[in-house]
């Protein structure tokens, strides 16, 4: 009969703190003014994605051969690229390619990369034997990778994200590894081994969240990176195939006439700075929400 | 030789203690081996050489000695953190040494730990309900909601009340975090307790707030204490029974009263000198001990406490004393008796 009413009691406690925090995380969260332009911005650029199909007048895909490089006008508002495409249609649709490719690669190599760096922390065989191939993998240049496994694997835009994902793991491998390393000697691992609890357990449940502020700070600048790398692939004719607008191959159809046509390098570059941009400071926001102890000192 | 030692240990301990103790330590070793970059054996550390000794059921046993003299691994080969290299734990009539690490984790929750630095030992990212519950997860007890009631019960009986359940360990004090860490041995109703050091991060005023919990916990629980700790006037307070470790030997193992109003050793009559005495005017001959304590790796001949004694002799140098029982249930191992 007590302990019913004591936990009712507890549970009152719980829905006032859970009112309490929320409340708190939503204030702190408005409180970092650079974050919230960072949601904003990604916010925009996600909303442009998406409803920017609906709204665009133009086909990315129709070319026009008499209105080739056209200057931004009141018919084209950010002006045509070399086939007479509208660039703006094209800028649209890229989002959804570009950010795409930017989020899954993030999320892929994160959680792989995560994995990977938890257990080479916790066995040290594993460590020897996963770090080495991370090693292997660093060794080249992300590019050239990317287009060795894209040669390997053919263009498509998921393999473009596969082929990414792969070369991005080891850096997150070793954020996380690093992290892991310091976390495994804290006492309240030792505890947990004392009570027996499985390595499962351990690794997941307790390693793991103490590992996510420098993950979250390394997944946005490999969204970041990929969003780069993609058009830079896009360029070298390995990235996400042409007609398919991607920002990434739009900035590089562009430099080619960057003299005569200005807008078409300088419209996709506003909208990759734009996108690395928001989630940087997004993610930085995030780290710190996160974090309990950044929690205490801000209260 | 030291099997004799045991041997007597064991034949003697009977006629004055009838009780049949609950944990039984014979001549446990743990040495670490030094290995150099090729992966060749360089030295080996003898963190933990020989020792025994007995807990008996609701009494408490002090570990005591200086930093690095291997009273806090023997704590962790106890609960197997470490694994021994040599040596019987007798805990219930079963040697936790040669069981199974599956038949272990049956006896794991018969010997809980508490651990010396409260910062580190409870998870930042947990809240303190979930920190406390997950033993009993572990272990496998009880439902969720009998989880929580047991979760309840433990943080009043430390001291703590319901609303710290959905804290953070950041929102507490030193001394709360160490009755969280206590909450978490107690919560799954252990025999044995081991507290490494659990008040020594503490300030003077919290470690006797906690002695006290313990203590008062201890009655309560019929608990079984093994407490290790460098402060032998914290160890007294609280000890039915005083180990004094040098050097990873156990060099006196007797009664508290008996140790304290009559050391024998020589070391253990150099740490009793150093407890500060609350009388102004009091003038007591300080034993100071020269030199450092020496490297494991390359401990003395003979006696390993010879290099520092005051009263060494001859004899110090070249043979290793056997442990006697020098007045009734007082162990020294000590050429001078």
């Amino acid at each position: 009969m007590e302990a019913l009413e004591k936990r009712e009691e507890l549970i009152v406690i719980k829905s006032n703190l859970k009112k309490q925090q929320r409340q708190l995380f939503i204030r702190r969260f408005f409180a970092n003014k650079l974050a919230v332009v960072g949601l904003a911005i990604i916010i925009f650029l996600i909303l442009l994605s998406i409803l920017g199909p609906l709204v665009i007048s133009h086909d990315p895909y129709g070319m026009k051969v008499d209105d080739r490089l056209g200057a931004p006008s009141s018919i084209h508002l950010l002006g045509t690229d070399e086939f007479g495409r509208d660039l703006l249609s094209r800028i649209i649709y890229g989002a959804q390619v570009s950010m795409g490719v930017g989020f899954a690669v993030a999320a892929i190599a994160s959680i792989v990369g995560m994995a990977v760096g938890l257990y080479a922390s916790y066995y040290r065989v594993l460590d020897n034997v996963l770090m080495r191939i991370c090693d292997g993998i660093m060794a080249f240049p992300a590019i050239l990778l990317a287009i060795a496994l894209m040669a390997a694997l053919g263009a498509s835009t998921n393999n473009v994200i596969l082929s990414l994902s792969i070369v991005y793991i080891p850096y997150i491998a070793r954020v996380v590894r690093s992290a892991a390393l310091v976390v495994r000697e804290e006492t309240y691992i030792e505890a947990m081994k004392a009570q027996g609890a499985s390595s499962w357990r351990i690794i997941w449940l307790h390693i793991a969240p103490n590992t996510l502020s420098p993950l979250i700070v390394q997944a946005t600048f490999i969204f970041a990176n990929a969003i780069i790398v993609e058009a830079a692939l896009s360029f070298l004719g390995a990235g996400v195939p042409a007609p398919d607008p991607s920002w990434g191959n739009i900035l590089y159809d562009g430099k080619k006439v960057i003299f005569t046509a200005w807008w078409m390098v300088v419209y996709p570059g506003i909208c990759i700075v734009l996108s690395v941009l928001g989630f940087n400071l997004f993610g930085d926001g995030l780290r710190d929400l996160l974090d309990p102890h950044t929690n205490q000192a801000k209260k | 030789m030291l099997m004799q030692v045991d041997k007597k240990h064991n034949t003697i301990q009977p006629i004055i203690e009838p009780s049949k103790p609950l944990l039984e330590v014979n001549g446990l070793k743990k040495h670490f081996s030094v290995r150099n970059p090729l992966g060749r054996l360089e030295a080996t550390v003898k963190a933990v050489n020989n020792v025994s000794f007995q807990l008996h059921e609701g009494q408490t046993y002090g570990l005591v000695g200086e930093s690095g003299c291997g009273k806090s691994t023997t704590g962790r080969t106890l609960l197997r953190l470490i694994e021994p290299t040599e040596g019987e734990a007798i805990f219930q009539g079963r040697d936790i040494f040669k069981l199974r690490k599956d038949e272990f984790q049956k006896i794991r929750q018969d010997m809980q730990m508490v651990f010396q630095d409260p910062y580190s030992s409870l998870n930042p990212r947990k809240r303190i309900g979930h920190t406390l519950e997950e033993p009993l997860k572990i272990h496998g007890i009880g439902k969720k909601s009998e989880r929580v009631d047991l979760v309840m019960d433990i943080l009043e009986k430390v001291g703590l009340r319901m609303e710290h359940f959905y804290r953070y360990p950041h929102e507490f004090s030193g001394g709360q975090r160490q009755r969280i860490g206590l909450a978490r041995a107690l919560i799954v109703n252990p025999k044995l307790v081991i507290c490494d050091e659990p008040v020594s991060a503490l300030d003077v005023s919290i470690q006797s707030q906690i002695i006290n919990l313990l203590r008062r916990l201890q009655e309560e629980l019929k608990l079984t204490y093994l407490f290790i700790a460098h402060d032998i006037s914290v160890v007294r307070h609280i000890s039915d029974r005083i180990g004094v470790m040098y050097l990873g030997q156990m060099v006196e193992d007797a009664p508290t009263d008996s140790l304290i109003s009559n050391p024998l050793h020589p070391y253990t009559q150099a740490l009793l000198s150093a407890v500060p005495i609350a009388k102004p005017n009091f003038q007591r001959e300080r034993i100071i001990l020269k030199g450092e304590i020496p490297s494991p790796m390359n401990p003395p001949s003979g006696c390993i406490f010879h290099t520092r004694c005051p009263k060494a002799m001859k004899i110090c140098k070249t043979d290793f004393p056997i442990i006697k029982e020098v007045a009734p249930d007082h162990f020294v191992g000590c050429h001078l008796y």
